[in-house]
Parts: C-alpha cells; sequence; structure tokens
C-alpha cells in the first residue's frame, strides 16, 4: 500500500510530462497547419505537371531519353523519406517495416531525414548518401536528392529507382508507399498530389515541340523528377507534424487520465486515514471512560 | 470526360487557360486568346491551335477575354497547348494589378548586386531567373501604366 505521499509525487511527474506533452502538440499543430497547407497547394502543379507529361510521352513515341530508358532491374535503389526526430507515433516504424522489405544484397539506400540514415546503419544496409531537409522543405534541398538520384540511374549504378515516404491523406491518417521514380516511363501519373494512375497511356495527340523534343523533354523530365521529389517532402512533412500532433494529443489525454485515477486513489486512501483515526480517537476515549 | 470537354470546346470557341504554380493554382479561365513569351519569341494562341509543347521564358502573358487584354507577369516554364486547353507550368505568376512595383524593383537591384559576385554555375542560374522575374513584373506593370 503506497502512502498518500508516494502517490501525491506521482500525481505531480505525471502532471509534468502532461505539460510537456500538451506543448508538444501546440508547437506540432501550428506547424501542421503550415505542412498541410505547403503540401495541399503543391498538389495542382504536380497533377497538371503528370497530366502534361502523360500526354506528351504519349504522343511522342519515338523518343529516348536517358532517363526514360529500361533496363532489366539487377540493382535498384531506395530513396527512403523519413523524420528527424522522434515522438510522431508510429511514423518511422511503419516506414522502416516497408524499408526492410527490399532485398538487402541488391538494394542501395539513400535516406532523407536523420532517422532513416540511424536504421539504415544499424542494420547494416547499404548507404549510399544521406539527405537532410528542413521543416519547410526548400526546393533546393529536393533538387540536390532528385540529382543524386539521376545520376546513379545515368551511371547505370542501378537499374530503378524508388521512393519510400509517407503519404499524407489526412491528420489522422497517413500511409507509407512506395512509388517508382526512375526510368520515367515506370511513372504512373500522380493524379491526386503524388497519386493516381497512369497518364502514359491517355493522350492520343501528336504533339509538335517547339523549339525541339529534345530540347523541351530534356528540360522537362529533370524538372518534372526535382518536382516530384520536392512535392513527396511537403508531403512527409504534413505528415510527420499531423502523426505528431496526434501522439501528443493522444499522450496527453492519456496522461490526465492517470491523473484524474491517481487523485482518486489519493482521495480514497486520505479518507481511509481520516476514519482509521477517527476510530482511534472514539475508541480510546471510550475505553478511556 | 475529356472527350465531352473537347466537344464542348469546339463549340463555345474559348480556350481554358490555366496557370499553376509550386504555391498555388493563380488561374483557371475561359479566354479568346492568348499571348506567350515563348523561347523563340512572342506566340499567339487561338482555340483549336495544333498541339504544343513549349518553354516559356520569363515575361509577360496576355490574355484576351472578353474582348479585353488583361497582363500577367511570369517566370520561366512549361506550356502545353491542345487546342482547348493552355496550361502553363512556372515558378511565378502574378496578375498585373497585384504587381507591387517597388517590391519587384528592389529584387532586381538585389539580384543583380548577386550576380556581380562569384558564385557556382547553380547559383548562377537561380540568381538569374529571379532577375528575370522581377524584370518581367516590371516590364509589365510599366506597360499599365502607359
Amino acid at each position: 500500500m503506497p502512502s498518500t505521499r508516494d502517490i501525491r509525487r506521482r500525481i505531480k511527474s505525471v502532471k509534468n510530462t502532461a505539460q510537456i506533452t500538451k506543448a508538444m502538440q501546440m508547437v506540432a499543430a501550428s506547424k501542421m497547419r503550415k505542412a498541410q497547407q505547403a503540401a495541399l497547394s503543391g498538389r495542382p502543379y504536380a497533377t497538371l505537371m503528370n497530366e502534361v507529361l502523360g500526354e506528351v510521352a504519349a504522343g511522342a513515341t519515338d523518343f529516348n531519353h536517358p532517363l526514360m530508358e529500361k533496363r532489366e532491374v539487377k540493382k535498384r535503389a531506395v530513396i527512403v523519406v523519413s523524420t528527424d526526430k522522434g515522438l510522431c507515433g508510429g511514423l518511422n516504424s511503419n516506414l522502416m517495416r516497408e524499408a526492410v522489405k527490399f532485398d538487402k544484397n541488391t538494394t542501395i539506400f539513400v535516406t532523407a531525414g536523420r532517422k532513416a540514415s540511424q536504421f539504415i546503419a544499424r542494420t547494416k544496409r547499404q548507404l549510399a548518401a544521406e539527405f537532410t531537409y528542413k521543416d519547410a522543405p526548400m526546393f533546393s534541398e529536393a533538387r540536390a536528392i532528385s540529382k543524386f538520384a539521376q545520376e546513379m540511374f545515368r551511371k547505370g549504378e542501378v537499374d530503378q529507382v524508388d521512393i519510400l515516404f509517407t503519404n499524407f491523406i489526412s491528420t489522422l491518417n497517413q500511409k507509407p508507399e512506395v512509388i517508382p521514380f526512375l526510368p520515367v516511363a515506370e511513372i504512373k501519373g500522380v493524379g491526386d498530389g503524388v497519386h493516381g494512375e497512369t497518364a502514359l497511356t491517355k493522350g492520343t495527340l501528336e504533339f509538335q515541340f517547339e523549339p525541339d523534343i529534345e530540347g523541351v523533354l530534356g528540360a522537362l523530365l529533370p524538372h518534372y523528377l526535382n518536382f516530384r521529389v520536392y512535392q513527396i517532402l511537403l508531403e512527409a512533412k504534413a505528415s510527420e507534424h499531423s502523426s505528431r500532433m496526434v501522439a501528443m494529443k493522444n499522450a496527453t489525454d492519456n496522461a490526465k487520465q492517470i491523473i484524474k485515477d491517481l487523485t482518486l486513489e489519493y482521495n480514497k486512501l486520505r479518507q481511509a486515514n481520516i476514519t482509521k483515526e477517527l476510530l482511534e480517537i472514539t475508541s480510546a476515549a471510550m475505553a478511556m471512560s | 470526360m475529356q472527350r465531352l470537354e473537347f466537344e464542348i470546346k469546339i463549340m463555345a470557341n474559348t480556350l481554358r487557360l490555366e496557370i499553376v504554380t509550386p504555391d498555388a493554382k493563380t488561374y483557371s479561365e475561359d479566354v479568346e486568346m492568348v499571348t506567350l513569351p515563348g523561347v523563340e519569341g512572342e506566340m499567339g494562341i487561338y482555340p483549336q491551335h495544333v498541339p504544343l509543347m513549349t518553354q516559356i521564358v520569363a515575361g509577360e502573358i496576355s490574355v484576351r477575354k472578353g474582348g479585353q487584354d488583361y497582363f500577367l507577369a511570369v517566370g520561366e516554364g512549361f506550356a502545353e497547348i491542345t487546342g482547348v486547353r493552355v496550361a502553363i507550368m512556372t515558378d511565378m505568376a502574378i496578375r498585373a494589378e497585384s504587381i507591387d512595383e517597388a517590391k519587384a524593383e528592389e529584387a532586381r537591384r538585389r539580384a543583380e548586386a548577386r550576380l556581380a559576385e562569384k558564385l557556382d554555375d547553380e547559383q548562377v542560374a537561380a540568381v538569374s531567373a529571379s532577375l528575370a522575374q522581377s524584370l518581367a513584373q516590371l516590364k509589365v506593370k510599366r506597360r499599365q501604366h502607359r
């Protein structure tokens, strides 16, 4: 049986925890709004880009770009986009569960975010490079990642590049997903942000190019890939902050419940003690008289 | 769905102009004519233009709608023309009326100053892109004054 003092001490410590998780929840909530806004406002551009590329690529079947070259997959690279910090619920562990599904020997990992690089290093998988991205992802950060992947693909170091990230669906729902990145012919059009069905087969129009097809597609493809990574970073950030907000809200709620239970227990114990003391006093008084 | 849209548009004889930047969908309206700053000079696009894919440079887009001309300043990007739709993907798109001349002038000066420094290729590309953007804004704004 713990003493009232023990219980009081525990209540105090849980209260402190609740205060911290509450603060983190507030911070995450404000960051979440910004990150969600950024992810959602980037989607129309990504969607249009997909539509356009799909239509154009379908209308230019005899054109081959090095980034569209399809090869037998002997080695593949996976870009894992994780968070830098923990305390965001099951987000990273769900992500890593997908990451271990890739064959250890034929897969090279490229990471964005510290949690992923730690995990890859710990499980002794091949790590080709690690990148960082800020709370508000910048286009230059996305470009660095995309360029690196394009280089590896062009040099033939890998025959396929996939991206593993947490897709933002709603505040309460984020899903780890693997989407193909290179070669471009493998890309399914991204209807809604980074998603959707193939646009590559849809177009039937025969396009003209100005000044020429090499110039336009040569500029459009890398830009498309860079922007795709950028949109993915935005989605991952939105997922991270949403997930953290929800996790911290749960933690705060749990702490409050524990405080309630402990307070009840404390009061019961206190009353029991008083009753016991009263009993002692009255029985002593009765014995005296 | 797209087919249907196509047939309707042929009768209506207008173009759907969509201008999208990474931050937002800036413009989405049915218009009668668009003039784009193509890499090889200005291009006027009327409804039922042949399908065309092109790069655009920073400059001004003029839009004719209801017999009136409207202007926008855009950054570099791509344009897809399908006869019923003109889709423009660009880094920047601002309507003439919302351009802040003082801010654009300031941005231009800053970019020019930056270009004088020693920069690597990538930085040069980024700075000249932003310089071109502010020049485009100034051009559109000053045309309005006239």
